[in-house]
């Protein structure tokens, strides 16, 4: 197993830093948040057209770049050190991991190269108003129409819902759980923005009445495409975690340094300096679990359940701790609307909530390997 | 396999032709414990990161743990368990600051477990702050006249010989006084007493130093540079040591156990010490793969999570053997301290170890400083001791 990343990986890490930093730090975040569309169209076509990000992991013949996994975590790690707010999760993580997960050419074609090239934004809404994220059941329903299915219920917690052209919305059908495209212009379609704790991530609510929409593989394919898709956006957004949390550490080392009071540096006293060493443990270990699943999804597919399960636990609790210590550091200015601290500490808390929490994901992992047998695989560190 | 570490070698490679030509030559199940350990020596699989020729390939260290396990996987010995102070800190010791003749004298043996040996640094009045210690070595003819007492000397019973600093300048800064010895535990004037510990045995003892006259060849290092030996030292017993425990194995191993034999499963009492499993075997392997990073990383020099782990292992330790006690429940309540003195293994006995592992080896407090300073490089608190002789420190 190889937990550490190439020179290449590194370099386009590193180019994606300096992207996000000309563009994307706390000034223009500030806008984003402000702004009615909630992410930055110059920013998202930069990445696009620069860079090629929102291709980065794409297959080739669909518009891509082919690149692995881990430089998809590479460059979470930097979208969630500045809080990046874009549509780069749903229409990237969610929506052409679901695509690839199901057996389905001709929308492949059709649907990917957007996505790849940035022209399209694409999400997923599968979960409903029981916040169920797991094997929940559907309660939105898909019948044949006139040489379209049309699709009853809602949806809701879809990440940039509001922004997204093109929705893929879980249905069930006879057959199961299916995977229908919905455009979002379509008629049927209501999308309500939802007022959320994470400023930096937005969701909407989706009511469907008689939508008109198309079938993406077989009839009841979705359940296994959307568990993957799932494993893999735990995976990806532990990488966003380890990046926010890596954020929150800088900024209280650099304010300890710096913030005097009995006529010392606040970092002189050892409360502050163990607190800022245990934020270090935290973040360096769940490092390793977000590398850890980053390595599997590529290299160890059978492994990547368990591993998602163990990163989105562990880098879930230590985000969530990390950016609490940050505005104890910081003291009162930490508590401020002004400060970004509290934009990380909603995007930590949030980031959890999503997918599942710590817990959820703990009895995941003891399902997935039996707790009776916890066992993972790849004990050898390659060279 | 990714190469990126060593675009230009294949250490994978080289390790591998070593233990295959190793277990060849000398399958463990046919041969004699010294001669293979020997063998393992002589095949450069001792220390891998070690010089051709003193029980090394000349390798990094990346692949230090794979060589251990698979070595005792087919049956070779646990070098490493059975002679840990010899294994971690006395051979990269004198492998780094040794003389020719120490190295030739003294690394083989230290491998085979021919000389068993113990760490003489800390004292009473010298735990954590360690520069400030008070046992003084003094020239006599060709050689020094030793005066002190040692503590907490794990193996010291057992040990032919001793990693020794002593004091030798009094009126110098407290880190520039001290000088390294390898102290020959048998020279008259050395004798050591058990003590006995809070699990019942007496892994450690004290070692009162009377007029012990050690001749110059046994020192390691120039005098007054016996700090920076003690670095070697202890920065090699993390790295060394770190080895031991296989994936999933150790505390966790034995509480998946204990819950497996469990008969209830399903009381809320059990959902708790289930959800405490779960979250305990997360952080286990999470560490374990910060170790494996940090493996990977050495190659580019130490990173942060090499030094952080220490700190997350000794918690996660002791919280996992606090549940072990846990899930057996009312049997816990038994336990026999005089068992422990004879060396009869028992469940238990790690719930009452652990709790010395944020301990020793550089507690868990002064770990968080040395992070602090070293790694995030926040400012050193005030430090009465600093940039005056020894003999004018306070002590306690
Ligand atoms: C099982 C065991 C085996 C050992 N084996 C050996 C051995 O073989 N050879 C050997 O030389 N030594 C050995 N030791 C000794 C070990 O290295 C010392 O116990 C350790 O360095 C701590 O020193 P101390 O016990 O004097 O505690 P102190 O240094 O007195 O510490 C007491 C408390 O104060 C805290 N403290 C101290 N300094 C600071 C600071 N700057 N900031 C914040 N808190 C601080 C400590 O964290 C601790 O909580 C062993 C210890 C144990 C428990």
């Amino acid at each position: 197993m190889r937990l550490v990343f190439t020179e290449e990986q590194e370099e386009l890490r590193r180019s994606v830093r300096r992207l996000l930093e000309k563009t994307s730090a706390s000034r223009e975040l500030r806008q984003v948040i402000d702004s009615d569309l909630g992410y930055d169209p110059e920013v998202w076509a930069l990445m696009a057209d620069q860079m090629g990000l929102q291709g980065l992991a794409i297959p080739e013949e669909f518009g891509g770049s082919g690149y692995g996994w881990m430089e998809q975590v590479a460059v979470l790690e930097e979208m969630g050190a500045v809080l990046l707010c874009s549509p780069y999760f749903a229409s990237v993580i969610l929506s052409a991991t679901m695509l690839l997960s199901i057996d389905d050419p001709e929308a492949r074609r059709d649907l990917l190269p957007g996505i790849a090239g940035g022209q399209s934004i694409a999400t997923v809404a599968f979960t409903e108003d029981d916040g169920r994220w797991h094997d929940a059941p559907i309660r939105t329903t898909a019948r044949p129409g006139d040489g379209v299915w049309c699709l009853d219920g809602h949806k809701t917690y879809v990440l940039d819902g509001m922004t997204a052209n093109l929705i893929l919305v879980v249905a069930a059908t006879p057959g199961g759980a299916s995977l229908f495209a919905v455009d979002a212009r379509s008629p049927g379609l209501v999308r309500t923005p939802l007022e959320t704790l994470d400023q930096t991530r937005r969701l909407a609510r989706l009511e469907l009445r008689g939508t008109p929409a198309r079938l993406i593989g077989a009839e009841g394919a979705a359940k296994a495409a959307l568990a993957r898709t799932l494993d893999l956006a735990c995976m990806a957004i532990a990488a966003e975690q380890v990046g926010g949390a890596q954020r929150c550490l800088d900024m209280s080392v650099e304010y300890a340094k710096t913030r005097v009071q009995f006529g010392q540096p606040i970092g002189t006293f050892q409360v502050i300096k163990h607190k800022c060493a245990d934020m270090l443990l935290e973040v360096e270990s769940a490092r390793s679990a977000a590398y850890y699943a980053g390595w599997a999804a590529g290299e160890d597919p059978e492994a990547l359940p368990a591993a998602a399960s163990l990163a989105k636990a562990y880098c879930s609790r230590a985000y969530c701790h990390v950016a609490a210590e940050n505005i104890q550091i910081h003291g009162g200015i930490g508590f401020t609307w002004e400060h970004d601290a509290h934009l990380y500490f909603k995007r930590a808390k949030a980031s959890e909530l999503l997918f599942g929490d710590a817990g959820e994901h703990r009895e995941l992992l003891a399902d997935r390997l039996g707790i009776e047998s916890l066992r993972l695989g790849g004990g050898r560190i390659d060279a | 396999m990714g190469n990126s570490v060593h675009p230009d070698t294949d250490e994978s490679a080289i390790v591998d032709a070593a233990i295959a030509k190793l277990l060849q030559a000398h399958p463990p199940a046919r041969t004699e414990t010294q001669e293979l350990l020997g063998a393992v020596f002589d095949s450069g699989l001792a220390w891998i990161h070690f010089p051709v020729g003193i029980g090394g390939l000349g390798l990094s260290t990346v692949l230090h743990q794979y060589v251990y396990s698979s070595l005792t996987a087919a049956g070779v010995p646990d070098y490493i368990s059975e002679t840990p102070i010899g294994y971690g800190m006395a051979g990269p010791t004198i492998a780094e600051h040794g003389t020719e003749a120490q190295i030739a004298h003294h690394l083989r043996r230290i491998f085979t477990g021919e000389f068993v040996w113990c760490q003489l640094f800390s004292e009473p009045g010298a735990g954590s702050d360690l520069a400030s210690l008070s046992t003084r070595a003094v020239p006599t003819g060709d050689g020094w006249l030793v005066n002190g007492q040692k503590v907490w000397t794990t193996l010291g019973h057992l040990a032919q010989y001793g990693l020794l600093v002593a004091r030798t300048d009094p009126d110098a800064l407290k880190h520039q006084g001290l000088t390294y010895f390898l102290l020959d535990m048998t020279l008259p004037g050395v004798e050591v007493r058990p003590l006995r510990q809070m699990s019942g045995d007496a892994e450690f003892n004290e070692v009162y130093l009377s007029d012990v006259l050690v001749p110059d060849s046994a020192r390691i290092g120039g005098v007054g540079e016996g700090w920076g030996v003690a670095m070697t030292t202890l920065a090699n017993e993390r790295l060394v040591l770190g080895a031991t425990t296989p994936r999933h194995g150790g505390a966790i191993d034995e509480a998946l156990a204990l819950w497996s034999a469990r008969e209830d499963k399903t009381s809320a009492a059990a959902r708790v010490l289930r959800d405490r499993l779960l979250d305990l075997w997360i952080r286990d392997d999470v560490a374990w793969l910060t170790g494996a990073r940090a493996a990977q990383r050495r190659e580019s020099g130490p990173g942060p999570e090499g030094s952080v782990s220490k700190i997350a292992r000794s918690s996660i330790n002791q919280q996992t053997y606090e549940l072990c006690a846990d899930l057996r429940g009312a049997a816990s309540l038994i336990y026999s301290a005089a068992a422990a003195l004879d060396g009869t293994a028992q469940p238990g006995y790690m719930f009452l170890r652990s709790r010395a592992q944020s301990i020793e080896g550089g507690s868990s407090e002064v770990l968080r400083d040395v992070v602090a300073h070293r790694v995030l490089g926040l400012p050193p608190s005030h430090r009465p001791d600093k940039g005056i002789p020894w003999n004018e420190v306070p002590r306690s």
